[in-house]
Order: C-alpha cells, then structure tokens, then sequence
C-alpha cells in the first residue's frame, strides 16, 4: 500500500528582518531604497530537510521544544505557507486544526459560528448540516444556539470549537496542541474522541507537549530538535529518546532577534553551589540561577520575574526581584523541588507597565532524590515540592 | 479500493489558477460574504437603512452644492437623478475597493491558520457590497417616478452590464491593494486618500462633456468606473456613447483586474508569513 503521505526533503528558510514596528513599512521601504542601504534581513531555517513517510491509519505524534519547528512543518503540510524546498505528497483530504475555533466571530451566534467555522474547515454546508445535532449535542451548549459568542464563558466557546472540529471526516488529520487548553474532563472527552478517530482508520498527525496524550494516542512519533528529526519510529521509544534529550542542560543565550529589544536576557546558566553548570542535581543540593541582563536603557525601572515549572509546564513557583542589574544571581535553597524535570520562564518587566523581554521552557534540569523521606513512596504523586511544616 | 487523488505540495506554482479548486471551495466563498453581511447589520439601529440611507443623504448635498448653486450640467437629467445613478455604482466601487483592500488584513488569524484559495477573501467582501447596492437600487425606482424620468428598454442589459463592468473593475485593484496591505502595513491610510481623488477624476457628479480640452477627457475616462456609470446612464440619457471614451476606460479596467490578481497570485503564498 502506498504511503498516505509522503514529505521528502522539506526545508523552511525565513528571512528575519530587523523591524521596528515588526511590520514592513512602504516609508522604510523608500527609505532604504533610496540610501541604497543593504537589506539588514538574516536567514534562519526553520525545517531543515525534513522526510518521513505515514502509512494509511498511522497516528503519529509529534514531540519537541519551542522553536524547535513543529508547528512550522505542520503549516507546510496543512498548506499555509510554502516549503522552500522539497515536496509533500498527500493522498488523501487533509484536514488541519492548528487552533480551536478558527474564525469565530463573537458577533455571531453559536450556530452561526458552527456553519461558517465547519465551512473553513472544509465541510460542506449540507454535511453541517446533517451532522448539525450531533455537534451541538457534543459540544452541550445547545440552551445558547441563538446566543451571540460573546456572551459565552471561554470554557463554553472551546467546548463548541472542539465539537465542530470533532464531526471533520478527512483522511488525515493535522492538530497542534489543541487540547493544551480546556478543562480536564473535556480534555479526556477530546482524547476519547481522537481514539475513535484513530481506530476507525484515519490518519492523525499530533503535535503535544503532553506525552501522555502522545503516547495513549500515537503508535509513533517524530522527535524535532531545531529543524530536523533526530528520531522517527516506535512512539515508546520516541518519547524515552525525547525525554533523554530533554534533561541535557542547555543553557539559555540570546539569539539576533532578542537584541533589537531596550533590555534582554543575554544569556542564562543553571548551576551548582560552585559556580559548575550542571542539568542534574541532587534534591540536597542548591540550585543558582545566572542571569546576565544587557540594559540599554536604564531609564527602564525594571525587576526581575522567574517561574520554575515542571515537565508538563505548570508554573512550580515564582521570584520576584526588586531592581534589575547586568549580573543578576539567585539561588534556591536545597530540599525544595521534588524528584522530576524542570525548566525555568523568565520576564524582566516594567512593573504594571510592559513586560520588555521574556524567555519561556529554557535551563532545563532534572532533580534526584537519592534518600529523602519522600522517597519510600515511590511513584506516588507528591506534588512539586517538599512540604515544609511542624507536626505538633 | 482506489488509489485517491495525489496532491503535491512544494515551493512551485503549479497553475495561475486553480479552477478545479476555487469551485470546490464555492461554498466558503458564500459563506465570508454571509458572515460580513451578518456581522456589518447586527447591532445597528437602522440595519439596512443604511445603505439607503447613505446614498440618499449624499445626493441631497451633491444636489445642494453642485445641482442648485453651481449649476453643474447633468446630460439633461434632473441633476438628483444624475448623481444617485452615478452615486449607486461608486458607492460599491469605493466600498468595495476600501473592504476588499483591508480584507486579508482583517481575516489575518484565518488566513495564518487554514487554508484556502486566498482569493475568496477578497473576493467575497465584493459580494457583500453588492447587496449594499441592492437596498440602494430599491430606492433609485421612486426617485426614477418622482421626477417622471422616461426610461428606455435597453436598461435590461445596461443596468446588468453595467452592474458586472463594476464588480471586475472594484476586483482588480482590490486584489491588488489587499495584497500590498498585507506587505506594507501603511498602505491603508493611502486607501481612502486615493478613494477620494478617484471620486473626482470619475464623472459621477459631473459630465465628462464638461470639460472641453480633449486631453483632460482621455485623462478622466481612464477612470475603471467611467464605462460602469456611462453605461448604467445610458437608459436614463439615451444620449449616444462615446465608444472610444467606453474603450479606454473598459481597457482600464481590464489592465487592473489582470495586474492585481497577478500581483495577488504571487504574494498569496507569503501572506501567511507576513500576516
């Protein structure tokens, strides 16, 4: 049987151009036309020759960091953006849902919103139609048909989202972490609905930073660690390869386009007690954190905010500090993080004014628990960090 | 079971256009221009009104100024019926060009996250203002009886031809603005700007007859909407046409439709990226 789809050798380049506003303007056009000034554009390849086959019926998941190009590859493949080089072969109707109810419009009422939202997703009006009662019974917002989106809960319009994007019968589905929001009854709901869909014999490309959803749905996965596939084959397998790679430290620097900002996050270390940069450490051990800040502009009154957040991004907890400087050093007192993978969010903000910079999932380490009174428990979930109290 | 169609996807254009694929995604194309007639009449006091309502008031102050005061020349017209059947086909022709240019702008979260032929988008927001027209026709009828205007049989074809000559001349640079809004976030304050000096190099509230340099009369039918409203007059007028004036400004419109799809087939691809 021939392969559903086939990407042979996909590249992505994107120029990135130093833009004040982020956006081209005609007058900068002219201006540089005029000064016969250079184009001050830099390439980044976003996919670098990127291949995989997926046979019919295959659910393949697929894992990686930010930026690492998962949901550049999905945008080739659900034909947003062009490849710069290569080509995908597809047969069969690709159906893409990178984002929960795309094109709602919180004018319109909920089933207004069901009919054009089915329309963008490649349904026709008399298949919306037949399955109108279906969606609307999935979605259980049927007392609000007539309801402009507006009014209703966050909760609700994701519910609705999901319900129509559930009823799409194409041969191969594309979904970008769609399920990283909603609650967690409806995630489970979302899941089952995606099981089905996979049993009864389509095809499912997954991206999720939930390996446990990736694993009870994917029979394989693909690892993309900065634009290529370092792994591609048993989803097991893919998920421990991944999660290995995961807990090499990396220490976080600046690329080109951070620096265009007044104040960023030049570069960041995780280290132990003696300055040594490291990725595991032992729950009796203290953890610092270096920051080295370039200020540009120290008319900025700005401070320091770090998250620690565990493996499935939930923020741990956060410090706060009171002034910025170039060379900014905090440490965390030993036997506070539990066994498990962790990695930091930053923000240097203009406190209740900006947020200026921002790094999200960088500094990843891992903490072991060698001997502490937890550590009899086993597997058993007691939560992110130790406890610290008196029994009296 | 059969083998089902292959698709290739790579950086090449494959054709200038997809027909095959522009008719499969027809239904989506209606389904834009519903959403926005939907959305622009909710929550509005008058509704419809408006779409009488604007063009009413507009011939009441062109009247006003050019028809009392100036005494501009209407063809021997009664100058309020003059300027609303010029007004009812600019109307769209400015509306339209204004919606379609800021149209992939506007569905710039859509265009980022699904695809479909691009050219629906701008094409569709065409669509809705064509039903502008509609309400706006409604009221051109008692305007036509209460001045008593004699009317000859050839508006049944004028008025469609006219009506048609109108859409492809608002598509092309429609297109063509919706494109460079995209590359060039301020193209959209030259917009209404360019909208303005095109309302008065058209003959909608004057005759081009009005001009007596030659020159300039080549220069003003030039206009892409000049064939539309000559047209759409020529029931009212029954005055005879000027085939060259007609030529030169249905080339107009033919060079627009052809360089501003072209322009739009070949950034379509990157507005994605750009959006």
């Amino acid at each position: 049987m021939k392969p559903i789809l086939e990407v042979q050798n996909i590249s992505k380049k994107y120029r990135i151009q130093h833009l004040a506003g982020g956006y081209l303007s005609l007058r900068e056009r002219m201006q540089s036309f005029f000064r016969f000034e250079k184009s001050k554009a830099e390439d980044f390849w976003a996919l670098k020759d990127v291949s995989f086959e997926v046979q019919p019926g295959e659910s393949i998941g697929i894992i990686g960091r930010n930026g690492a190009g998962k949901s550049t590859l999905l945008k080739i493949l659900s034909k947003i953006t062009p490849p710069t080089s290569g080509k995908i072969i597809t047969r069969g109707r690709i159906a893409s849902l990178l984002e929960v109810g795309t094109g709602f419009h919180p004018e319109l009422t909920g089933r207004e919103n069901i009919f054009f939202n089915g329309s963008l997703l490649g349904m026709k009006r008399i298949e919306i139609t037949a399955k109108f009662d279906e969606i609307v019974d999935f979605s259980g917002v049927e007392k609000f048909l007539d309801t402009p989106l507006k009014h209703y809960s966050s909760g609700m319009q994701l519910r609705l989202a999901f319900a129509v994007a559930a009823f799409l019968e194409p041969e191969i589905l594309i979904i970008d972490e769609v399920l990283a929001v909603g609650d967690a009854e409806f995630q489970r709901k979302c899941i089952g609905k995606m099981e089905d869909v996979s049993k009864s014999g389509r095809t499912i490309l997954f991206v999720s930073h939930d390996l446990n959803a990736v694993s009870s749905l994917c029979n394989k996965v693909a690892v993309i660690k900065a634009g290529s596939i370092h792994f591609f084959g048993d989803a097991l397998k893919g998920i421990s390869f991944y999660q290995q790679d995961f807990l090499k430290s990396d220490s976080f620097s600046a690329d080109a386009q951070r620096e265009k900002k007044p104040i960023y996050f030049k570069s960041i270390k995780v280290s132990d007690i003696n300055g040594e940069t490291q990725s595991h450490f032992l729950y009796d051990q203290s953890i610092t954190f270096d920051f080295d800040i370039v200020i540009n502009d120290s008319a900025l009154r700005c401070d320091l905010f770090l998250l620690v957040i565990d493996s499935r991004k939930r923020s741990v907890f956060a410090l706060e500090s009171n002034q910025l400087e170039e060379k900014m050093k905090v440490a965390i007192d030993a036997h506070t993080l539990v066994r498990g993978n962790y990695s930091i969010r930053a923000f240097i903000n203009q406190p209740n004014i900006a947020r200026i910079d921002e790094v999200d999932d960088v500094c990843s380490f891992e903490i072991i628990d060698n001997g502490s009174q937890m550590m009899k428990h086993g597997a058993f979930d007691y939560g992110s960090v130790f406890g610290k109290g008196k029994w009296m | 079971m059969t083998d089902p169609e292959e698709q290739i996807i790579d950086s090449a254009h494959h054709s200038f256009f997809n027909w095959k694929e522009l008719w499969r995604y027809r239904e989506l194309f209606y389904f834009f221009a519903w959403r926005d007639i939907k959305i622009k009449y909710k929550q509005t006091l008058l509704g419809f009104l408006w779409a009488i309502l604007q063009p009413l008031l507009m011939m009441i102050v062109f009247t006003l100024f050019f028809g009392r005061v100036l005494n501009v020349p209407s063809q021997n017209l009664p100058y309020p019926v003059f300027v609303f059947s010029g007004l009812l086909l600019w109307n769209m022709f400015s509306t339209g060009l204004t919606n379609s240019a800021n149209s992939m702008v506007n569905n710039a979260t859509i265009i980022k996250k699904i695809y479909f032929p691009r050219l629906i988008i701008p094409a569709s927001s065409i669509l809705v203002v064509l039903f502008d027209f509609l309400m706006a026709f409604i009221l051109f009828i008692p305007i036509l009886i209460f001045y008593q205007q004699p009317l000859s049989w050839s508006a049944i074809w004028c008025w469609p031809l006219a009506l048609i000559i109108s859409v492809v001349a608002t598509f092309g640079p429609g297109c063509w603005l919706a494109a460079l809004n995209v590359k060039y976030r301020d193209f959209r304050y030259v917009i209404p700007f360019l909208i303005q000096i095109l309302f008065f190099l058209t003959p909608i509230i004057y005759p081009v007859s009005m001009l007596k340099n030659p020159m300039l009369q080549y220069i003003l039918v030039l206009s892409p909407m000049y064939a539309a409203v000559e047209l759409f007059r020529l029931p009212l007028t029954g005055a005879d046409v000027n085939s060259t004036f007609l030529l030169v400004s249905l080339s107009a419109s033919a060079f627009f439709l052809f360089a501003g799809v072209l322009y739009f087939k070949s950034t379509e691809d990157f507005f994605a990226d750009f959006a």
